[in-house]
């Protein structure tokens, strides 16, 4: 009895995992089905355009990547201080707990309301525009707290007995945390930064609300250049009611599968090889 | 000073610190750490009791007693590795070269660089062998160039007898070496910032009886140069390396006399039946 109950639970999660896979197989495959044969260095570096057979993506993806690159130079470094502090500094402290709630709590905020902040926020109180920078903060705010939460998660990982070997030899607590306590934690850091950037590059509704859903025909120069990304592009040719931009759009949306895929593939190359300078 | 032991009643209800003792003319060694009167809390869990006990510089003091006596507790209380963990307290007096570590003014970083210390399981950064000689002395800013920092790591490579091991590797990972190994590593890591006193948190519980032999000939050749608390389960170890010898009991020092004597002799009943297997 309790065997043929193993057995049913094997075969239940079974059935879970391919109901996933085959859900994400039909879904690629209906993809590749309708955008697959518009795929072309071509289709990579042009830009937008009235015909749906000049256009490309040339834009939306430099858009895209310029985007994500600055979100993550920005929740990287904010994130694993404000984690550092949450862990090393402030552990005990009731004000601290407070936060931590927070935080979980702000990981389940919906997107567009982060894109409200933004537009309040970076494009009209800072005067930032409609720029790449002002996209970037409004991802980066969005993407904070699951760096935090990973951070923190990390730094947990680290077994007391580094500290204290540290400490045992007159470091100080900055020291102990830069030397020793951070580099240790860092294939943890990176895992949660990819997670979290990973969800930023296909986020659309907070770009819309800070209003990059216009028309740009030209990559990003700078930080302070207007912009449009991926799936803003991919939303764009959607609702185009000519079904050769449906195309386009599907071709649209491979682009952005392989971006996130790499993304993750360099994320697993850099844990792996930080974990390994680590071990022996 | 003519007070080289200190002994106390065995009746466990009445323990108070009593001066008494004839040492020999050999022993009558500096008192390098006085300690009177210390109590040490965990939380609202008093650890330690009434703890009186004068190490003299240049010998070998052990503590002995059962898992949970407070040895360990006591030896950490003596480089305040104790403040690290939240909800501790320590109250009585503890003079090194006769100023307390416990005042107010005291830097605990200047301290833990005068009064090392080796963990019962070897914790080795996970760096290079040469990283973890050369962290402390990097640390403290105690090295201007990088020939005088690759000297001091030799030397202290050599003083802890791993240097003819590790010579031709001290770019591999720490971890990469035996558990032996990395223990002696853990000790040259220790002195390369030239303390006065190395504490040992039972340097060789984890080890076989091959690498243990070495670990006390090395504590043989130490003692020349520092001031050495050992704390160990192994009283043939206590016998074999130390001077002195504390035994510790609920929380209490019960007797502390030079070795020879408390192994041979002892004053109380409760250290006879301990050391000869009775109890504990």
């Amino acid at each position: 009895m309790r065997k043929q109950a193993d057995l049913l639970f094997h075969a239940v999660s079974l059935a879970a995992l391919v109901i996933a896979l085959v859900a994400l197989a039909v879904l690629v495959f209906d993809i590749v089905a309708d955008g697959g044969s518009r795929l072309s260095w071509q289709f990579l570096t042009n830009i937008a355009s009235r015909h749906p057979e000049e256009a490309g993506v040339y834009h939306a993806l430099m858009g895209s990547i310029w985007v994500i690159l600055l979100t993550g130079a920005l929740a990287l470094p904010i994130g694993v201080a404000a984690a550092v502090y949450l862990e090393e500094y402030g552990t005990r402290s009731r004000l601290a707990r407070f936060i931590e709630l927070n935080i979980a709590n702000l990981a389940a905020v919906p997107s567009i309301i982060y894109g409200l902040l933004g537009l309040g926020l970076f494009v009209r109180f800072l005067g930032m525009g409609q720029s790449v920078m002002a996209g970037a903060s409004t991802l980066a705010l969005l993407a904070l707290p699951v760096v935090i939460l990973s951070t923190r998660e990390a730094l947990r990982t680290v077994p007391s007995t580094i500290r204290e070997g540290s400490y045992a030899l007159g470091a100080t607590k900055w020291q102990t945390i830069w030397n020793q306590v951070l580099p240790m934690a860092l294939p943890g850091i990176l895992t949660g930064l990819i997670l979290s950037l990973s969800r930023a590059i296909g986020e659309t509704a907070p770009l819309i609300a800070i209003g990059a859903l216009t028309y740009i025909p030209f990559a990003p120069d700078g930080i302070w250049s207007k912009f449009t990304v991926l799936p803003i592009q991919i939303f764009n040719w959607v609702s185009r009611p000519q079904p050769e931009f449906k195309v386009n759009a599907a071709a649209g949306i491979l682009v952005l599968l392989v971006l996130l895929v790499s993304m993750n593939a360099v994320a697993i190359v850099v844990r792996d090889r930080f974990q390994r300078r680590g071990r022996a | 000073m003519n007070v080289a032991s200190r002994t106390v009643p065995a009746s466990l209800s009445g323990i108070a610190s009593s001066r008494g003792g004839h040492p020999p003319a050999e022993m009558n060694a500096p008192v390098k750490i006085d300690v009177d009167g210390l109590n040490f809390y965990y939380g609202s869990k008093r650890a330690l009791d009434g703890i009186a006990v004068q190490i003299r510089a240049n010998l070998v003091t052990a503590f002995i007693g059962p898992s949970g006596c407070g040895k360990s507790t006591f030896l950490r209380t003596l480089n305040r590795m104790n403040d690290i963990i939240p909800g501790t307290r320590v109250e009585g007096t503890v003079l090194i070269d006769g100023r307390s570590i416990y005042d107010s003014g005291v830097d605990v970083v200047q301290l833990r660089r005068k009064v090392g210390m080796v963990f019962q399981k070897s914790n080795p950064f996970p760096k290079s062998i040469y990283e973890n000689v050369a962290y402390g002395l990097r640390i403290n800013g105690l090295v201007k160039s990088r020939a005088e920092m690759a000297d001091r790591v030799e030397e202290s490579l050599r003083q802890a007898a791993i240097w003819e091991e590790v010579k031709d590797r001290l770019q591999e990972s720490a971890l990469a070496l035996s558990g032996g190994q990395q223990q002696r590593l853990c000790i040259a890591r220790a002195l390369a910032i030239r303390p006065e006193i190395l504490l040992m948190d039972e340097p060789a519980s984890a080890l076989d009886p091959i690498a243990t032999q070495r670990i006390e000939e090395l504590i043989y050749e130490l003692k020349k140069k520092y001031t050495i608390v050992i704390v160990t389960h192994n009283m043939q170890q206590a016998a074999r390396v130390s001077d002195f010898t504390a035994f510790f009991w609920l929380g209490r020092i019960v007797e502390f006399d030079r070795t020879d004597k408390m192994f041979t002799a002892p004053a109380e009943k409760l250290t006879e039946d301990y050391v000869t297997g009775r109890c504990g």
